[in-house]
């Protein structure tokens, strides 16, 4: 799975921070890493990160399939 | 006509976020046509803003930034083949491996490249680098993570300062070089340059500006480069960020408005011919193209935004399956954000459309503030560090062309927000990279585009 913040959206309210700090994280006061491919164990966290932001930032989802062209 | 709209053929040319979000929001509003995207990269579409952040930190690789999907497009992926011309008449896309592909509606998404350094054998030195691509992140990351002695960033745009931030938190010794008198002052205007200027400076940047690089040095292997000043940088890696070129080559015998700084389209993101005729069956998304927005004067927008780039492809895809009344306008004010040296930057609306300035909440001392853009007595844009819960309320004010100074609206108000300062944005051809907006279009009072 891989998780994308749109950024332009985010305000810093940092929920996704306290509910999955494994894959997201606090850059200074307010800036957002976060890693892009999310660990089997951690989906769910990621999922709560995506329902609880106040600006429904967070997508988590599969990946373009390449194999067929 | 309505449901013929939702069936046919569509081909999409851009495989990243322009691309992908437009086949999506295809399909969610009921195209249930044939539907395929062309890309020139090998690989998924993938997110590029990590790779000069947290993939140059190291705690993501270049391989794992595909972008997650809102739902399966349903599409044919024509992935690693390059587009090399479009026949309007025919309605036909041309492949580079010779095949064509036949459309009943055509959306341009290509995008843009990293300007490369302007002398090509200097450029194929070993480490010397660009940074747009998967494998430009991926080679940089890894040399990054072998500890060079120094690193060369030619460029002080937020490219150039993000991969200098990355490379003072990796203890790394860097060097900044840019032709204008501060980083992020064609973007940003002078104020807020100056802070970036201070930004670098005490996390330990070696910051040159009012230089240019005039040579890159080294047999085989870069080893350091000449400035214009006389003086000269030992390094073991550079990393050219000049900003970006459109790609729009492919399309040069196509017929289509496309030049150097994109394809012109309107509103609706219906392409322009060469001729000024819209087309009705060519739309364009992302930073390739050029669009008027009746904020700005109706000047051509040039934008290389990611909010950007989704917005207009949701608007582009809308349009190509729907009838002329029912199609919407592509009016989103733009927004970017940028994360350097431990400051959260974000920006709405257009700073270089601006003659003052005013600090409205914050301060400079506090590295926390609101900055308001203000044209000919209206707000036009407004620039937050570590701020960015306020952003709404300013992209409000320019939505509404609230007037300039703005009234008083919040209750940490700066003294300074009643202190109008001129915004110093410099003709970006002072600069050494690339605008990421352009104002292109024409305005008799102000110069404010790369000729």
């Amino acid at each position: 799975m891989r998780t994308v913040v749109d950024l332009t959206r985010c305000q810093g309210y940092a929920q996704c921070v306290f509910l999955a700090p494994d894959v997201f994280e606090l850059h200074g006061e307010e800036g957002l890493l976060y890693a892009t491919a999310v660990p089997g164990d951690q989906e769910e966290r990621v999922r709560q990160a995506a329902a609880a932001c106040p600006v429904q930032a967070i997508l988590l989802g599969e990946e373009v399939s390449t194999g067929a062209r | 006509m309505p449901d013929d709209l939702k069936n046919g053929r569509i081909v999409i040319v851009g495989a990243s976020l322009a691309g992908l979000r437009a086949a999506e929001a295809l399909r969610e509003e009921g195209f249930t046509g044939s539907l395929t995207v062309v890309g020139d990269e090998p690989y998924a579409p993938y997110d590029r803003p990590p790779l000069s952040k947290q993939v140059l930190l190291g705690q993501a690789t270049a391989d794992t930034t595909e972008l997650p999907m809102r739902r399966d497009p349903e599409a044919e992926w024509r992935l690693g083949v390059g587009a090399t011309g479009v026949d309007l008449l025919a309605r036909r896309v041309l492949l580079e491996d010779g095949e064509s592909l036949p459309y009943d509606r055509l959306l341009i998404a290509t995008g843009t490249r990293a300007r490369p350094w302007p002398h090509p054998e200097e450029a194929t030195l070993d480490g010397v680098f660009t940074l747009r691509t998967r494998e430009d992140g991926k080679g940089l990351a890894e040399r990054l993570a072998a500890g060079p002695e120094r690193v060369l960033v030619i460029g002080g745009g937020f490219t150039g300062s993000e991969i200098a931030s990355a490379c003072r938190e990796l203890e790394l010794q860097v060097t900044v070089a840019e032709r204008g008198p501060a980083p992020l002052v064609g973007a940003l205007g002078g104020t807020l340059s100056k802070l970036a200027a201070v930004m670098q400076r005490n996390h330990g940047v070696d910051l040159r500006t009012g230089v240019t690089v005039t040579a890159l040095n080294g047999n085989g292997a870069f080893t350091g480069a000449q400035l214009s000043d006389g003086s000269r940088v030992e390094a073991d890696v550079c990393v050219v960020a000049l900003g970006a070129v459109r790609n729009v080559e492919w399309l040069a015998d196509s017929g289509l408005a496309a030049g150097p700084r994109g394809i012109a389209c309107d509103a609706g993101c219906r392409a322009f011919t060469m001729y000024g005729i819209v087309t009705d069956d060519v739309f364009v998304a992302g930073d390739v193209s050029r669009f008027p927005h009746p904020l700005f004067g109706y000047q051509m927008l040039s934008l290389e935004h990611w909010g950007n780039a989704v917005e207009q492809a949701e608007v582009a895809a809308h349009n190509m399956i729907n009838p002329g009344p029912l199609q919407r306008p592509h009016l989103s004010i733009p927004v970017f954000w940028s994360t350097q040296f431990g400051l959260n930057i974000k920006s709405v609306g257009v700073p270089t459309y601006s003659d003052h300035v005013v600090i409205a909440q914050g301060s400079l001392e506090a590295r926390r503030l609101a900055m308001v853009y203000g044209y000919k007595g209206r707000v036009t844009a407004a620039v937050t560090v570590d701020m960015a819960k306020s952003l709404d309320y300013y992209r409000h004010l320019i939505e509404t062309a609230a007037p300039f100074p703005p009234p008083p609206g919040a209750a940490d108000r700066a003294i300074a927000a009643d202190v109008p300062i001129p915004s110093d944005v410099p003709d970006p051809s002072v600069l050494s990279h690339g605008p990421t907006v352009a104002l292109t279009g024409h305005l008799p009072d102000r110069r404010l585009s790369v000729v």
